[in-house]
Protein backbone atom coordinates (compact mmCIF):
# COMPACT_ATOMS: atom_id res chain seq x y z
CA UNK A 1 0.00 0.00 0.00
CA UNK A 2 0.98 3.42 -0.55
CA UNK A 3 2.84 4.62 3.21
CA UNK A 4 1.10 7.98 3.83
CA UNK A 5 1.49 8.41 7.21
CA UNK A 6 3.83 5.85 9.12
CA UNK A 7 5.21 8.57 11.60
CA UNK A 8 1.93 9.98 12.11
CA UNK A 9 0.80 10.27 15.33
CA UNK A 10 -2.27 12.90 14.85
CA UNK A 11 -4.83 11.54 12.59
CA UNK A 12 -8.49 12.16 12.40
CA UNK A 13 -10.69 8.59 11.83
CA UNK A 14 -10.99 9.25 8.49
CA UNK A 15 -7.73 9.74 8.26
CA UNK A 16 -6.94 6.23 9.21
CA UNK A 17 -9.25 4.89 6.20
CA UNK A 18 -7.69 7.16 3.72
CA UNK A 19 -4.63 5.53 4.65
CA UNK A 20 -5.22 2.24 3.75
CA UNK A 21 -8.46 2.69 1.09
CA UNK A 22 -7.95 6.16 -0.57
CA UNK A 23 -4.29 6.10 -1.11
CA UNK A 24 -3.89 3.04 -2.08
CA UNK A 25 -6.30 2.78 -5.19
CA UNK A 26 -4.76 5.08 -7.17
CA UNK A 27 -0.98 5.23 -6.25
CA UNK A 28 2.20 3.55 -7.45
CA UNK A 29 3.61 0.94 -4.97
CA UNK A 30 5.35 2.77 -2.32
CA UNK A 31 5.84 5.84 -3.62
CA UNK A 32 5.90 7.40 0.12
CA UNK A 33 8.41 4.93 1.71
CA UNK A 34 9.82 6.70 4.89
CA UNK A 35 12.52 8.38 4.03
CA UNK A 36 15.45 9.36 6.79
CA UNK A 37 15.16 13.05 5.84
CA UNK A 38 12.21 14.75 6.83
CA UNK A 39 12.44 17.48 4.26
CA UNK A 40 13.48 14.94 1.41
CA UNK A 41 10.65 12.80 2.93
CA UNK A 42 8.34 15.79 2.61
CA UNK A 43 9.39 16.40 -0.59
CA UNK A 44 8.90 12.91 -1.63
CA UNK A 45 5.37 12.56 -0.20
CA UNK A 46 4.05 15.69 -1.92
CA UNK A 47 5.35 14.69 -5.47
CA UNK A 48 3.46 11.36 -4.66
CA UNK A 49 0.77 13.23 -4.35
CA UNK A 50 0.92 15.51 -7.12
CA UNK A 51 1.44 12.09 -9.22
CA UNK A 52 -1.60 10.79 -7.83
CA UNK A 53 -4.28 13.35 -8.26
CA UNK A 54 -2.21 15.21 -11.51
CA UNK A 55 -4.47 13.99 -13.94
CA UNK A 56 -7.72 13.79 -12.45
CA UNK A 57 -9.32 17.27 -13.11
CA UNK A 58 -10.73 19.00 -10.00
CA UNK A 59 -8.94 17.23 -7.06
CA UNK A 60 -7.02 19.99 -5.22
CA UNK A 61 -9.61 18.91 -2.60
CA UNK A 62 -8.81 15.34 -2.55
CA UNK A 63 -4.93 15.92 -2.64
CA UNK A 64 -5.54 18.61 0.85
CA UNK A 65 -7.61 15.90 2.54
CA UNK A 66 -4.00 13.64 2.06
CA UNK A 67 -2.11 16.27 2.88
CA UNK A 68 -4.24 17.02 6.17
CA UNK A 69 -4.57 13.14 6.94
CA UNK A 70 -0.48 13.19 7.13
CA UNK A 71 -0.13 15.92 9.18
CA UNK A 72 -3.23 16.78 11.43
CA UNK A 73 -3.44 20.50 9.10
CA UNK A 74 -1.80 21.76 6.24
CA UNK A 75 1.30 23.20 6.75
CA UNK A 76 2.04 26.55 4.71
CA UNK A 77 5.43 25.13 3.10
CA UNK A 78 3.57 21.91 1.87
CA UNK A 79 0.46 23.72 0.25
CA UNK A 80 3.95 25.75 -1.07
CA UNK A 81 4.94 22.72 -2.49
CA UNK A 82 2.06 21.01 -3.40
CA UNK A 83 0.75 24.29 -5.44
CA UNK A 84 4.06 23.98 -7.33
CA UNK A 85 3.80 20.64 -7.86
CA UNK A 86 0.10 20.63 -9.18
CA UNK A 87 0.25 23.96 -11.06
CA UNK A 88 -2.21 26.09 -9.08
CA UNK A 89 -1.64 29.14 -7.64
CA UNK A 90 -0.76 29.15 -3.51
CA UNK A 91 -3.92 31.23 -3.42
CA UNK A 92 -6.53 29.06 -4.69
CA UNK A 93 -5.23 26.22 -2.22
CA UNK A 94 -5.92 29.09 0.75
CA UNK A 95 -9.13 30.02 -0.45
CA UNK A 96 -10.13 26.83 -0.66
CA UNK A 97 -8.73 25.71 2.97
CA UNK A 98 -10.60 28.59 4.32
CA UNK A 99 -13.57 28.03 3.08
CA UNK A 100 -14.08 24.51 4.32
CA UNK A 101 -14.21 23.35 7.83
CA UNK A 102 -12.47 20.30 7.64
CA UNK A 103 -9.22 21.95 6.63
CA UNK A 104 -7.23 23.41 9.79
CA UNK A 105 -4.03 25.92 9.12
CA UNK A 106 -2.27 25.32 12.53
CA UNK A 107 -1.38 22.06 14.12
CA UNK A 108 -3.45 20.30 16.40
CA UNK A 109 -3.73 19.31 19.92
CA UNK A 110 -2.66 16.19 21.16
CA UNK A 111 -6.17 15.41 22.22
CA UNK A 112 -8.33 17.23 19.96
CA UNK A 113 -12.24 17.49 21.90
CA UNK A 114 -15.00 17.82 19.33
CA UNK A 115 -18.25 18.51 20.86
CA UNK A 116 -20.85 18.22 18.54
CA UNK A 117 -23.42 20.91 18.03
CA UNK A 118 -26.00 19.56 16.04
CA UNK A 119 -29.11 20.24 16.76
CA UNK A 120 -30.44 17.20 19.07
CA UNK A 121 -27.86 17.96 20.64
CA UNK A 122 -28.04 21.34 21.32
CA UNK A 123 -31.37 20.53 22.28
CA UNK A 124 -29.78 18.50 25.03
CA UNK A 125 -27.04 20.54 26.83
CA UNK A 126 -24.09 20.23 24.08
CA UNK A 127 -23.65 24.65 25.07
CA UNK A 128 -22.76 23.61 29.01
CA UNK A 129 -20.18 21.05 27.51
CA UNK A 130 -18.67 23.32 25.98
CA UNK A 131 -18.71 26.18 28.72
CA UNK A 132 -17.24 23.75 30.97
CA UNK A 133 -14.66 22.65 28.65
CA UNK A 134 -14.23 26.13 27.68
CA UNK A 135 -13.48 27.09 31.46
CA UNK A 136 -11.43 24.20 32.24
CA UNK A 137 -8.99 24.50 29.46
CA UNK A 138 -8.94 27.55 29.74
CA UNK A 139 -9.40 28.34 26.18
CA UNK A 140 -11.93 29.06 23.39
CA UNK A 141 -13.51 27.29 20.50
CA UNK A 142 -10.87 26.27 17.96
CA UNK A 143 -8.23 27.02 20.13
CA UNK A 144 -5.15 24.79 21.45
CA UNK A 145 -3.98 24.81 25.66
CA UNK A 146 -0.49 26.80 26.16
CA UNK A 147 1.02 22.59 26.35
CA UNK A 148 -0.50 21.89 23.25
CA UNK A 149 -1.95 18.87 24.83
CA UNK A 150 -5.82 20.06 24.25
CA UNK A 151 -7.81 21.42 21.57
CA UNK A 152 -11.06 22.36 21.85
CA UNK A 153 -13.65 22.42 18.29
CA UNK A 154 -17.04 22.79 18.21
CA UNK A 155 -18.10 20.25 15.02
CA UNK A 156 -21.40 19.85 12.94
CA UNK A 157 -23.18 16.54 13.72
CA UNK A 158 -20.92 13.40 14.39
CA UNK A 159 -23.71 11.72 12.91
CA UNK A 160 -25.38 9.96 16.07
CA UNK A 161 -27.75 12.26 17.68
CA UNK A 162 -29.32 9.37 19.45
CA UNK A 163 -26.21 9.34 21.99
CA UNK A 164 -27.12 13.12 21.91
CA UNK A 165 -24.85 15.18 23.98
CA UNK A 166 -21.98 13.79 22.37
CA UNK A 167 -18.40 14.75 22.60
CA UNK A 168 -15.37 13.18 20.87
CA UNK A 169 -11.63 12.82 22.64
CA UNK A 170 -9.02 11.94 19.84
CA UNK A 171 -6.29 9.36 21.40
CA UNK A 172 -4.04 7.63 19.28
CA UNK A 173 -6.26 5.03 17.87
CA UNK A 174 -8.53 6.95 16.47
CA UNK A 175 -11.38 9.40 17.90
CA UNK A 176 -12.98 8.00 21.22
CA UNK A 177 -16.72 8.79 21.54
CA UNK A 178 -18.35 9.98 24.78
CA UNK A 179 -21.84 9.98 24.95
CA UNK A 180 -25.04 11.06 26.50
CA UNK A 181 -22.57 13.44 28.60
CA UNK A 182 -23.72 15.31 31.27
CA UNK A 183 -21.73 18.38 32.57
CA UNK A 184 -20.00 17.18 35.35
CA UNK A 185 -18.63 14.10 33.24
CA UNK A 186 -17.17 16.59 31.31
CA UNK A 187 -14.35 17.19 34.11
CA UNK A 188 -13.80 13.44 34.66
CA UNK A 189 -12.90 12.82 30.73
CA UNK A 190 -10.38 15.99 30.53
CA UNK A 191 -8.83 15.06 34.00
CA UNK A 192 -8.46 11.33 32.22
CA UNK A 193 -6.68 13.02 29.59
CA UNK A 194 -4.09 15.21 31.56
CA UNK A 195 -1.10 14.93 33.84
CA UNK A 196 -2.55 14.52 37.24
CA UNK A 197 -2.96 17.61 38.81
CA UNK A 198 -2.90 19.62 35.92
CA UNK A 199 -6.61 20.75 35.83
CA UNK A 200 -8.26 22.50 38.58
CA UNK A 201 -11.20 23.99 37.92
CA UNK A 202 -11.04 27.92 37.05
CA UNK B 1 -26.58 5.16 -9.61
CA UNK B 2 -25.18 2.92 -12.95
CA UNK B 3 -29.10 2.36 -13.61
CA UNK B 4 -29.57 6.44 -13.55
CA UNK B 5 -26.00 6.55 -15.76
CA UNK B 6 -27.71 4.58 -18.39
CA UNK B 7 -31.08 6.08 -18.36
CA UNK B 8 -29.68 9.65 -18.61
CA UNK B 9 -26.57 8.24 -21.09
CA UNK B 10 -23.72 9.53 -18.65
CA UNK B 11 -20.33 8.08 -18.57
CA UNK B 12 -18.69 8.97 -15.13
CA UNK B 13 -20.41 9.37 -11.82
CA UNK B 14 -19.25 11.02 -8.29
CA UNK B 15 -19.80 10.10 -4.91
CA UNK B 16 -20.05 12.89 -3.09
CA UNK B 17 -20.13 12.24 0.68
CA UNK B 18 -18.71 14.36 3.85
CA UNK B 19 -15.37 13.17 5.42
CA UNK B 20 -16.24 12.90 8.41
CA UNK B 21 -18.49 10.39 7.94
CA UNK B 22 -15.38 7.66 7.56
CA UNK B 23 -17.55 4.32 7.42
CA UNK B 24 -19.67 5.51 4.53
CA UNK B 25 -16.62 6.63 2.87
CA UNK B 26 -15.22 2.82 3.17
CA UNK B 27 -18.97 0.84 2.63
CA UNK B 28 -18.71 2.89 -0.94
CA UNK B 29 -14.91 2.23 -1.59
CA UNK B 30 -15.97 -1.35 -1.14
CA UNK B 31 -19.21 -1.27 -3.01
CA UNK B 32 -17.04 0.52 -6.17
CA UNK B 33 -14.07 -1.95 -6.05
CA UNK B 34 -16.96 -5.35 -6.12
CA UNK B 35 -18.26 -3.59 -8.90
CA UNK B 36 -15.33 -2.89 -10.95
CA UNK B 37 -14.82 -6.73 -10.06
CA UNK B 38 -17.60 -8.23 -11.32
CA UNK B 39 -17.38 -6.06 -14.30
CA UNK B 40 -20.75 -3.88 -13.08
CA UNK B 41 -18.56 -0.76 -13.75
CA UNK B 42 -15.95 0.07 -16.22
CA UNK B 43 -15.78 -0.59 -20.09
CA UNK B 44 -18.75 -2.27 -21.70
CA UNK B 45 -20.13 -3.14 -18.43
CA UNK B 46 -22.00 -6.86 -19.01
CA UNK B 47 -21.52 -6.68 -22.31
CA UNK B 48 -24.28 -3.90 -23.19
CA UNK B 49 -21.63 -1.29 -24.87
CA UNK B 50 -22.57 0.55 -22.29
CA UNK B 51 -19.34 2.23 -19.98
CA UNK B 52 -19.52 3.59 -16.65
CA UNK B 53 -16.76 5.28 -13.87
CA UNK B 54 -17.83 6.11 -10.51
CA UNK B 55 -15.32 8.01 -8.52
CA UNK B 56 -15.77 9.30 -4.57
CA UNK B 57 -15.29 13.17 -3.58
CA UNK B 58 -14.96 14.24 -0.12
CA UNK B 59 -16.69 16.91 1.33
CA UNK B 60 -14.97 19.24 3.57
CA UNK B 61 -17.29 20.56 6.22
CA UNK B 62 -18.76 22.57 4.52
CA UNK B 63 -23.08 22.98 4.93
CA UNK B 64 -23.66 24.74 1.65
CA UNK B 65 -22.06 21.96 -0.85
CA UNK B 66 -25.02 20.33 -0.29
CA UNK B 67 -26.74 22.53 -2.53
CA UNK B 68 -26.70 21.13 -6.15
CA UNK B 69 -24.25 24.15 -7.98
CA UNK B 70 -22.51 24.19 -5.37
CA UNK B 71 -21.47 20.62 -4.60
CA UNK B 72 -20.46 21.27 -8.67
CA UNK B 73 -18.03 23.42 -7.38
CA UNK B 74 -16.84 21.62 -4.40
CA UNK B 75 -15.91 18.38 -6.72
CA UNK B 76 -14.04 20.50 -9.21
CA UNK B 77 -12.06 21.44 -6.66
CA UNK B 78 -12.82 24.94 -5.80
CA UNK B 79 -15.01 27.01 -3.19
CA UNK B 80 -18.34 25.48 -2.60
CA UNK B 81 -20.38 28.48 -3.66
CA UNK B 82 -23.75 28.06 -5.84
CA UNK B 83 -23.88 29.36 -9.11
CA UNK B 84 -26.62 30.98 -10.56
CA UNK B 85 -29.16 29.49 -12.53
CA UNK B 86 -30.30 28.93 -15.35
CA UNK B 87 -28.08 27.44 -17.28
CA UNK B 88 -29.41 24.44 -14.34
CA UNK B 89 -26.88 21.37 -14.35
CA UNK B 90 -29.29 19.54 -16.90
CA UNK B 91 -28.00 21.35 -19.18
CA UNK B 92 -24.61 22.67 -18.44
CA UNK B 93 -23.07 21.51 -14.65
CA UNK B 94 -19.98 19.74 -14.24
CA UNK B 95 -17.28 21.44 -15.97
CA UNK B 96 -20.27 22.39 -18.04
CA UNK B 97 -21.02 19.02 -19.06
CA UNK B 98 -24.88 17.71 -18.41
CA UNK B 99 -25.04 17.45 -15.59
CA UNK B 100 -27.89 15.08 -12.84
CA UNK B 101 -27.41 15.65 -9.23
CA UNK B 102 -29.51 13.11 -7.01
CA UNK B 103 -29.52 12.16 -3.09
CA UNK B 104 -28.82 8.80 -2.16
CA UNK B 105 -32.00 8.30 -0.51
CA UNK B 106 -33.44 8.64 -4.11
CA UNK B 107 -31.16 6.11 -6.06
CA UNK B 108 -31.58 4.04 -3.89
CA UNK B 109 -35.24 3.62 -4.35
CA UNK B 110 -34.24 3.09 -8.32
CA UNK B 111 -33.62 -0.25 -7.29
CA UNK B 112 -36.76 -1.51 -5.73
CA UNK B 113 -38.73 0.65 -8.68
CA UNK B 114 -36.85 -1.99 -10.96
CA UNK B 115 -37.45 -4.70 -8.58
CA UNK B 116 -40.79 -4.50 -7.74
CA UNK B 117 -42.22 -2.16 -10.60
CA UNK B 118 -43.34 1.74 -10.46
CA UNK B 119 -47.35 0.65 -9.17
CA UNK B 120 -45.93 -0.64 -6.20
CA UNK B 121 -44.29 2.76 -5.17
CA UNK B 122 -46.98 4.59 -6.63
CA UNK B 123 -49.34 2.62 -4.20
CA UNK B 124 -47.55 4.18 -0.98
CA UNK B 125 -47.79 7.59 -0.01
CA UNK B 126 -50.17 10.68 -0.57
CA UNK B 127 -51.33 12.02 -3.88
CA UNK B 128 -48.55 13.84 -4.33
CA UNK B 129 -45.68 12.03 -2.61
CA UNK B 130 -45.10 8.99 -2.93
CA UNK B 131 -43.24 6.08 -1.70
CA UNK B 132 -41.61 6.01 2.04
CA UNK B 133 -39.11 8.74 3.44
CA UNK B 134 -36.54 8.01 6.06
CA UNK B 135 -36.23 10.71 9.03
CA UNK B 136 -33.63 11.32 12.19
CA UNK B 137 -36.12 11.49 14.82
CA UNK B 138 -34.18 12.77 17.89
CA UNK B 139 -34.61 15.70 20.14
CA UNK B 140 -36.55 15.36 23.24
CA UNK B 141 -38.39 11.69 22.56
CA UNK B 142 -37.58 8.32 24.48
CA UNK B 143 -36.52 6.61 20.89
CA UNK B 144 -34.20 8.43 18.94
CA UNK B 145 -33.08 7.22 15.54
CA UNK B 146 -33.66 6.57 12.31
CA UNK B 147 -36.92 5.19 11.24
CA UNK B 148 -38.44 4.59 7.22
CA UNK B 149 -42.42 5.85 7.25
CA UNK B 150 -44.34 5.94 4.07
CA UNK B 151 -45.14 9.28 3.22
CA UNK B 152 -49.02 10.34 4.62
CA UNK B 153 -48.18 9.57 8.31
CA UNK B 154 -49.11 11.63 10.48
CA UNK B 155 -46.50 13.96 12.83
CA UNK B 156 -48.06 12.80 15.74
CA UNK B 157 -48.00 8.57 14.33
CA UNK B 158 -44.15 9.32 14.50
CA UNK B 159 -43.62 11.02 17.44
CA UNK B 160 -45.86 9.23 20.03
CA UNK B 161 -46.41 6.02 18.55
CA UNK B 162 -42.59 5.02 16.80
CA UNK B 163 -40.46 7.34 18.66
CA UNK B 164 -42.24 6.67 22.32
CA UNK B 165 -43.27 10.03 22.99
CA UNK B 166 -41.88 13.04 24.95
CA UNK B 167 -38.90 12.29 27.15
CA UNK B 168 -39.26 12.09 30.82
CA UNK B 169 -43.64 12.34 30.00
CA UNK B 170 -42.95 16.42 29.53
CA UNK B 171 -45.48 18.01 27.26
CA UNK B 172 -44.72 18.52 23.75
CA UNK B 173 -44.43 22.16 22.45
CA UNK B 174 -43.45 21.75 18.68
CA UNK B 175 -42.10 19.61 16.17
CA UNK B 176 -39.09 21.05 13.73
CA UNK B 177 -38.36 19.06 10.35
CA UNK B 178 -36.15 19.48 7.24
CA UNK B 179 -32.90 20.55 9.00
CA UNK B 180 -31.89 24.17 10.08
CA UNK B 181 -34.17 25.46 7.58
CA UNK B 182 -36.98 24.15 8.12
CA UNK B 183 -39.81 24.89 9.84
CA UNK B 184 -41.15 24.80 13.42
CA UNK B 185 -44.52 23.03 13.57
CA UNK B 186 -46.64 23.20 16.87
CA UNK B 187 -48.48 20.64 19.15
CA UNK B 188 -51.94 21.97 17.83
CA UNK B 189 -50.35 20.83 13.93
CA UNK B 190 -49.47 17.73 14.88
CA UNK B 191 -51.86 15.68 12.56
CA UNK B 192 -50.23 17.29 9.59
CA UNK B 193 -49.37 14.39 6.91
CA UNK B 194 -45.42 13.99 6.43
CA UNK B 195 -45.67 14.66 2.80
CA UNK B 196 -43.72 17.99 0.93
CA UNK B 197 -46.67 19.38 0.33
CA UNK B 198 -48.86 18.96 3.87
CA UNK B 199 -45.53 20.22 5.14
CA UNK B 200 -45.18 23.36 2.72
CA UNK B 201 -48.52 23.88 3.80
CA UNK B 202 -47.63 24.76 7.58
CA UNK B 203 -44.70 26.53 6.60
CA UNK B 204 -41.93 23.61 7.16
CA UNK B 205 -39.95 21.17 4.47
CA UNK B 206 -38.92 17.61 4.12
CA UNK B 207 -35.55 19.02 3.53
CA UNK B 208 -32.82 16.64 4.81
CA UNK B 209 -35.71 14.28 6.85
CA UNK B 210 -34.50 15.42 10.22
CA UNK B 211 -37.22 15.15 12.93
CA UNK B 212 -36.62 17.41 16.25
CA UNK B 213 -39.19 16.81 19.14
CA UNK B 214 -38.72 19.92 21.74
CA UNK B 215 -40.43 20.26 24.75
CA UNK B 216 -41.73 23.03 27.28
CA UNK B 217 -38.50 23.75 28.31
CA UNK B 218 -37.68 24.77 24.81
CA UNK B 219 -37.38 28.42 23.83
CA UNK B 220 -39.07 29.62 20.60
CA UNK B 221 -36.83 32.17 20.32
CA UNK B 222 -33.66 30.35 21.16
CA UNK B 223 -34.54 27.10 18.62
CA UNK B 224 -34.55 30.17 15.67
CA UNK B 225 -31.93 31.59 16.84
CA UNK B 226 -29.37 28.85 16.60
CA UNK B 227 -30.78 27.63 13.54
CA UNK B 228 -30.39 31.30 12.17
CA UNK B 229 -26.70 31.09 13.83
CA UNK B 230 -25.91 28.12 11.54
CA UNK B 231 -27.28 29.50 8.32
CA UNK B 232 -24.92 32.40 9.11
CA UNK B 233 -22.29 30.88 9.42
CA UNK B 234 -22.21 28.68 6.78
CA UNK B 235 -23.78 30.78 4.35
CA UNK B 236 -20.93 31.00 1.42
CA UNK B 237 -21.07 35.02 1.72
CA UNK B 238 -21.47 35.01 -2.62
CA UNK B 239 -24.95 36.60 -2.71
CA UNK B 240 -25.62 39.60 -0.45
CA UNK B 241 -29.43 38.80 0.62
CA UNK B 242 -28.28 35.75 2.53
CA UNK B 243 -24.78 36.62 3.70
CA UNK B 244 -26.10 40.56 4.84
CA UNK B 245 -29.58 39.43 5.54
CA UNK B 246 -28.82 36.61 7.78
CA UNK B 247 -26.19 38.38 9.59
CA UNK B 248 -28.66 41.60 10.09
CA UNK B 249 -31.39 38.93 11.36
CA UNK B 250 -29.71 37.28 13.76
CA UNK B 251 -28.03 40.31 15.48
CA UNK B 252 -32.10 41.26 15.92
CA UNK B 253 -33.17 38.14 17.63
CA UNK B 254 -29.71 38.10 19.62
CA UNK B 255 -31.13 41.68 20.88
CA UNK B 256 -34.37 39.91 21.61
CA UNK B 257 -32.48 36.99 23.79
CA UNK B 258 -30.86 39.64 25.81
CA UNK B 259 -33.73 41.43 26.64
CA UNK B 260 -33.22 44.86 24.34
CA UNK B 261 -35.88 44.01 21.91
CA UNK B 262 -38.25 46.57 20.54
CA UNK B 263 -41.89 45.72 18.86
CA UNK B 264 -40.43 47.22 15.67
CA UNK B 265 -37.74 44.50 15.20
CA UNK B 266 -40.21 41.86 14.56
CA UNK B 267 -41.36 44.14 11.67
CA UNK B 268 -38.00 44.29 10.44
CA UNK B 269 -37.30 40.61 10.97
CA UNK B 270 -39.97 40.02 8.33
CA UNK B 271 -38.96 42.46 6.26
CA UNK B 272 -35.63 41.06 6.14
CA UNK B 273 -37.01 37.40 5.68
CA UNK B 274 -38.85 38.39 2.43
CA UNK B 275 -36.09 39.67 0.93
CA UNK B 276 -33.88 36.73 1.70
CA UNK B 277 -36.38 34.22 0.66
CA UNK B 278 -37.14 36.46 -3.13
CA UNK B 279 -33.68 37.11 -3.78
CA UNK B 280 -30.88 34.58 -2.33
CA UNK B 281 -29.40 32.90 -5.06
CA UNK B 282 -29.82 29.28 -3.55
CA UNK B 283 -32.19 27.43 -1.13
CA UNK B 284 -29.90 28.00 1.73
CA UNK B 285 -30.49 31.54 1.83
CA UNK B 286 -34.09 31.14 0.73
CA UNK B 287 -35.30 28.68 3.61
CA UNK B 288 -32.69 30.26 6.33
CA UNK B 289 -35.37 32.22 7.54
CA UNK B 290 -37.88 29.61 8.03
CA UNK B 291 -37.67 28.64 11.55
CA UNK B 292 -37.87 32.74 12.46
CA UNK B 293 -40.91 32.76 10.71
CA UNK B 294 -42.57 29.63 11.48
CA UNK B 295 -42.20 30.57 15.17
CA UNK B 296 -42.59 34.16 14.93
CA UNK B 297 -46.44 32.68 13.01
CA UNK B 298 -46.93 30.23 15.72
CA UNK B 299 -45.46 31.33 19.29
CA UNK B 300 -46.45 35.18 18.58
CA UNK B 301 -47.04 35.14 22.49
CA UNK B 302 -43.30 33.91 23.24
CA UNK B 303 -41.68 36.82 21.32
CA UNK B 304 -43.86 39.17 23.08
CA UNK B 305 -43.13 37.69 26.53
CA UNK B 306 -39.24 38.40 25.51
CA UNK B 307 -39.91 41.61 23.45
CA UNK B 308 -42.28 42.96 25.84
CA UNK B 309 -41.75 41.12 29.52
CA UNK B 310 -38.18 40.99 29.06
CA UNK B 311 -38.81 37.14 30.49
CA UNK B 312 -38.03 33.72 28.50
CA UNK B 313 -40.27 31.32 30.04
CA UNK B 314 -38.08 28.50 29.24
CA UNK B 315 -35.28 30.13 31.05
CA UNK B 316 -33.12 29.53 28.12
CA UNK B 317 -32.16 33.17 27.12
CA UNK B 318 -29.94 33.36 29.94
CA UNK B 319 -29.38 37.11 29.92
CA UNK B 320 -32.97 37.68 31.12
CA UNK B 321 -32.89 34.74 33.58
CA UNK B 322 -32.72 35.78 37.31
CA UNK B 323 -31.98 33.07 40.07
CA UNK B 324 -33.30 33.43 43.42
CA UNK B 325 -33.76 31.70 46.49
CA UNK B 326 -36.46 29.79 47.51
CA UNK B 327 -36.29 30.11 51.68
CA UNK B 328 -39.29 27.83 52.22
CA UNK B 329 -37.72 24.92 50.43
CA UNK B 330 -34.09 25.61 51.11
CA UNK B 331 -31.99 23.37 53.88
CA UNK B 332 -29.01 26.02 54.12
CA UNK B 333 -27.17 23.03 52.97
CA UNK B 334 -24.53 25.52 51.38
CA UNK B 335 -23.68 23.73 48.48
CA UNK B 336 -24.86 26.26 46.51
CA UNK B 337 -22.47 29.03 47.77
CA UNK B 338 -19.49 26.62 48.05
CA UNK B 339 -20.28 26.34 43.78
CA UNK B 340 -21.22 29.10 42.72
CA UNK B 341 -17.94 30.08 40.49
CA UNK B 342 -18.59 33.97 41.44
CA UNK B 343 -19.11 34.14 45.16
CA UNK B 344 -22.82 35.58 44.11
CA UNK B 345 -24.50 33.50 46.65
CA UNK B 346 -23.85 34.79 50.59
CA UNK B 347 -25.41 34.87 53.90
CA UNK B 348 -26.17 32.84 57.06
CA UNK B 349 -27.85 29.35 58.30
CA UNK B 350 -29.94 32.06 60.09
CA UNK B 351 -30.80 34.97 58.06
CA UNK B 352 -30.90 32.60 54.62
CA UNK B 353 -28.89 32.91 51.85
CA UNK B 354 -29.23 35.27 48.88
CA UNK B 355 -28.38 35.45 44.97
CA UNK B 356 -26.52 39.05 44.37
CA UNK B 357 -28.06 39.78 40.95
CA UNK B 358 -25.23 42.05 39.99
CA UNK B 359 -22.21 39.84 40.38
CA UNK B 360 -24.42 36.86 39.20
CA UNK B 361 -23.25 35.64 35.71
CA UNK B 362 -26.45 33.71 35.21
CA UNK B 363 -24.15 30.52 34.51
CA UNK B 364 -26.87 27.98 36.38
CA UNK B 365 -24.90 26.04 38.57
CA UNK B 366 -26.61 26.97 41.57
CA UNK B 367 -29.90 25.56 40.05
CA UNK B 368 -28.06 22.70 38.84
CA UNK B 369 -26.24 21.61 42.34
CA UNK B 370 -29.30 22.14 44.43
CA UNK B 371 -31.36 19.45 45.68
CA UNK B 372 -33.89 20.16 46.86
CA UNK B 373 -35.52 22.54 44.18
CA UNK B 374 -34.41 25.85 46.09
CA UNK B 375 -33.39 27.94 43.55
CA UNK B 376 -35.90 29.69 41.46
CA UNK B 377 -35.22 30.41 37.49
CA UNK B 378 -37.21 33.18 36.35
Amino acid sequence: MGVVCLNCKFFSVFAKHARTSLTENSMGKNTLTKADNPAENQDKMIAGLADKWRDKKGSLIMALHDVQSHYGYVPRDVARKLAHQLDVPLARIYEVITFYNYFKLTPPGKHRISVCLGTACYLKGAPELIAEVESLLGIKEGQTTSDGLFQMDVVRCLGCCGLAPVMTVSEEEGNKVYAKLSRKQVAEIIAKYSKPGAIEKK
Amino acid sequence: MILAGFAIGAQRGFFYIRAEYPLAIKRIEKAIEQAYERGLLGNNILGSGFSFDLEIRLGAGAFVCGEETALIESIEGKRGTPRSRPPFPADKGLWNHPTIINNVETLATVAQIIYRGGEWLAAIGTEKSKGTKVFAITGKVKNSGLVEIPMGMTIGEVVFGIAGGVLGGRKLMAVQTGGPSGGVIPLKLIDTKISYEHLAEVGSIMGSGGLIVMDEDDCMVDIPRFYLRFCVEESCGKCAPCRIGGFQMLQILDRIAEGKGVESDLKQMQRIAQGMQKASLCALGQTAPNPVLSTMKYFPEEYRQHVEDKKCRAGKCTKMVQYTIDQTHCKKCKLCVVNCPVGAISGSREAGYVVDQVKCIKCGTCYEVCKFKAIVRK
